[in-house]
């Protein structure tokens, strides 16, 4: 049986001029539905590349990506995005940017006042219902991001993809918002696929952890169970057995076997 | 985008008038309501009562802060008509100093819309004519001008082959189109008209295509994943993400149609402030030239505060990002 989401031995070079650089080769990997898997690596090890060929914003040089049965070569609001950088429309108010999603999406299928609801229905999940008329300029970066969840959800999408989404903020913001990842994954259950470069966000928030070996051509070097039960609540699981020895997993992964190798 | 600064420092003024005053107010004012209710339900209105007071206080602030930036200008327009009027005073001199332009043009002054026919207009038909000539000349060039800076900002293909030509063609004076349009249009009317459309059209077109050229990438992955058609990115993410480039040509455009206007009215005559300056100089009226000058430069200033003032308007988002 295929998985729900399939990357399928992708590989992706860039060629820029006569020069090539090969940045993923053989990536195959399955999600199943429901799953929130991570993956982790090195920054400049191709993690952001293969999340953009699969919401197909970049092309893959070789093999695709399957979404139920179907290959899906471009862009499209089954498979949202939430940006490292959150990406919002700084001319739209909070509730523009994620009106824009839903007018987009549901345009055809439901009533004006259904997308309303619909729109403030997502600014609740995120918490943030009370900012809708503000502009992005004047909400804080956790905020921000909120606000791009809740735009990738309000399309109601297939797949959940995650770019680094709290690598920008600072540690007890992001905390926050990875207690509202998990409660809004436990809700809707959603299909997610999150890039990380932090290892607790990994392990606290994944069912699989995926780790990435180095460039220049990388590939998935090992595929981590983390077999916890969920709800997990992070002050819990601090001096849980099983959080710790996935932690030492990944940790040796990362800084033993596929050390960042020093480019200076 | 000095705005941003500007809205800085009007929230810290408020912040400070909301938090240290009420501190240093709030005791006599406090007593005062609680000696007037008598009542415990008197409690609801204390922390309200101080509020009238920096109400009062920022009045004085705020008077002397249009005080400061009108005064500079106030002293130094009188200074110089000051100096003007000792300079020209003397009997013999070229040009008639401000009192005597007042007294030569105090009928066109109190009296703009008198029409005898002909030429023989007040100064506010004079005007109408040529904001008219300008209102159709720039609608023109707007519309051109976003719409051709969108294709070459889009397309490099687009700009490889009109950019050098647009470069070439924009350092052409105003003027040298008019004979070439007079003889293509054989009437003043549209010659002028198209005068201003050429001037106004290059800057219009330039900052167009470099907005264009800057969305980040991010807004396009954005309307990709929506799958946004060519005309929703084009209204829903382009105009909006280029709006303060555009708007930056638009402003130059409102400026040098203004400066075009008065010179090919010269030329072509009729009705219009710069053939009413070309009259006035045929007939020996110098103080007509100068009232006709203050009138053309106030009505240039309002036209650029009025396009500034559109692009505060619909680029506020974007300009504080």
């Amino acid at each position: 049986m295929t998985p729900y989401l399939l990357l399928d031995h992708i590989g992706k070079t860039f060629t820029r001029g006569t020069q090539q650089t090969e940045v993923l080769r053989n990536v195959t990997l399955g999600i199943n539905q429901g799953e929130f898997v991570s993956i982790i690596g090195h920054s400049g090890c191709g993690k952001t590349t293969l999340l953009n060929i699969v919401a197909g914003l970049t092309p893959a040089t070789v093999g695709g990506v399957i979404l139920e049965h179907r290959e899906v070569n471009e862009a499209g609001p089954d498979r949202a995005v939430v940006f490292q950088n959150h990406s919002l429309l700084p001319w739209l108010t909070v509730y523009g940017n994620v009106r824009l999603a839903v007018d987009q999406v549901f345009g055809r299928s439901k009533s004006h006042a259904d997308r309303d609801a619909c729109t403030m229905h997502n600014l609740e999940l995120v918490q943030m219902a009370h900012a809708k008329d503000k502009r992005p300029a004047e909400i804080s970066g956790g905020m921000k991001q909120r606000v791009g969840l809740a735009r990738a959800l309000a399309m109601q999408p297939k797949v959940l993809l995650l770019d680094e989404p709290f690598g920008a903020l600072d540690a007890l913001t992001r905390a926050h918002l990875q207690d509202s990842v998990m409660a809004i994954h436990e809700r809707l259950g959603n299909t997610v696929m999150m890039i990380t470069h932090d290892v607790d966000e990994a392990v606290l928030l994944s069912d699989r952890i995926v780790m990435m070996t180095n460039g220049p051509a990388a590939g998935i070097g090992e595929v981590l169970d983390v077999p916890l039960g969920r709800p997990r609540r992070r002050l819990a699981l601090a001096g849980d057995p099983v959080y710790l020895k996935c932690r030492q997993r990944v940790l040796e992964f990362l800084y033993e076997r596929h050390r960042m190798v020093e480019a200076a | 985008m000095k705005l941003p600064a500007a809205v800085v420092t009007g929230r810290r003024r408020m912040e400070f008038a909301h938090v240290s005053i009420p501190v240093r107010q709030s005791r006599p004012a406090a007593a005062a309501q609680q000696s007037l209710a008598g009542t415990p339900s008197g409690n609801n209105v204390l922390a309200l009562a101080p509020r009238p007071v920096p109400a009062m206080k920022n009045f004085l602030p705020q008077a002397s802060a249009v005080g400061a930036r009108l005064g500079p200008p106030a002293v130094v327009v009188a200074l110089a008509l000051v100096g003007w009027e000792l300079l020209c005073r003397r009997s013999g001199s070229a040009l008639p100093p401000p009192s005597k332009v007042l007294s030569d043009t105090w009928e066109l002054i109190v009296d703009p819309f008198f029409d005898r026919g002909g030429i023989d207009k007040g100064l506010f038909w004079h005007l109408s004519a040529s904001l008219q000539r300008v209102a159709f000349g720039y609608a023109l060039a707007s519309v051109v001008g976003v719409a051709l800076g969108t294709l070459v900002g889009q397309s490099v293909w687009a700009m490889r082959g009109l950019d050098p030509i647009f470069q070439v063609l924009r350092t052409v004076p105003p003027l040298a189109w008019l004979p070439l349009s007079l003889a293509a249009f054989r009437n003043g009317q549209p010659s002028a008209i198209f005068v201003i459309f050429i001037t106004a059209v290059w800057p219009i077109i330039i900052n167009t295509a470099v907005g264009i050229r800057n969305i980040p990438n991010d807004y396009r992955n954005v309307a990709a994943i929506l799958r946004l058609n060519q005309a929703e990115f084009f209204l829903k993410i382009m105009l909006p993400a280029a709006a303060p480039y555009i708007f930056t040509g638009l402003r130059v455009g409102i400026g040098l149609s203004w400066l075009a206007i008065v010179a090919a009215e010269m030329l072509i005559g009729g009705v219009g402030i710069g053939f009413f300056i070309w009259d006035a100089w045929n007939s020996s009226h110098i103080s007509e030239i100068i009232l006709a000058l203050v009138y053309v430069g106030l009505v240039g200033f309002l036209l650029d505060r009025l396009v500034a003032g559109m692009a505060t308007l619909v680029t506020r988002g974007t300009a504080a990002n």
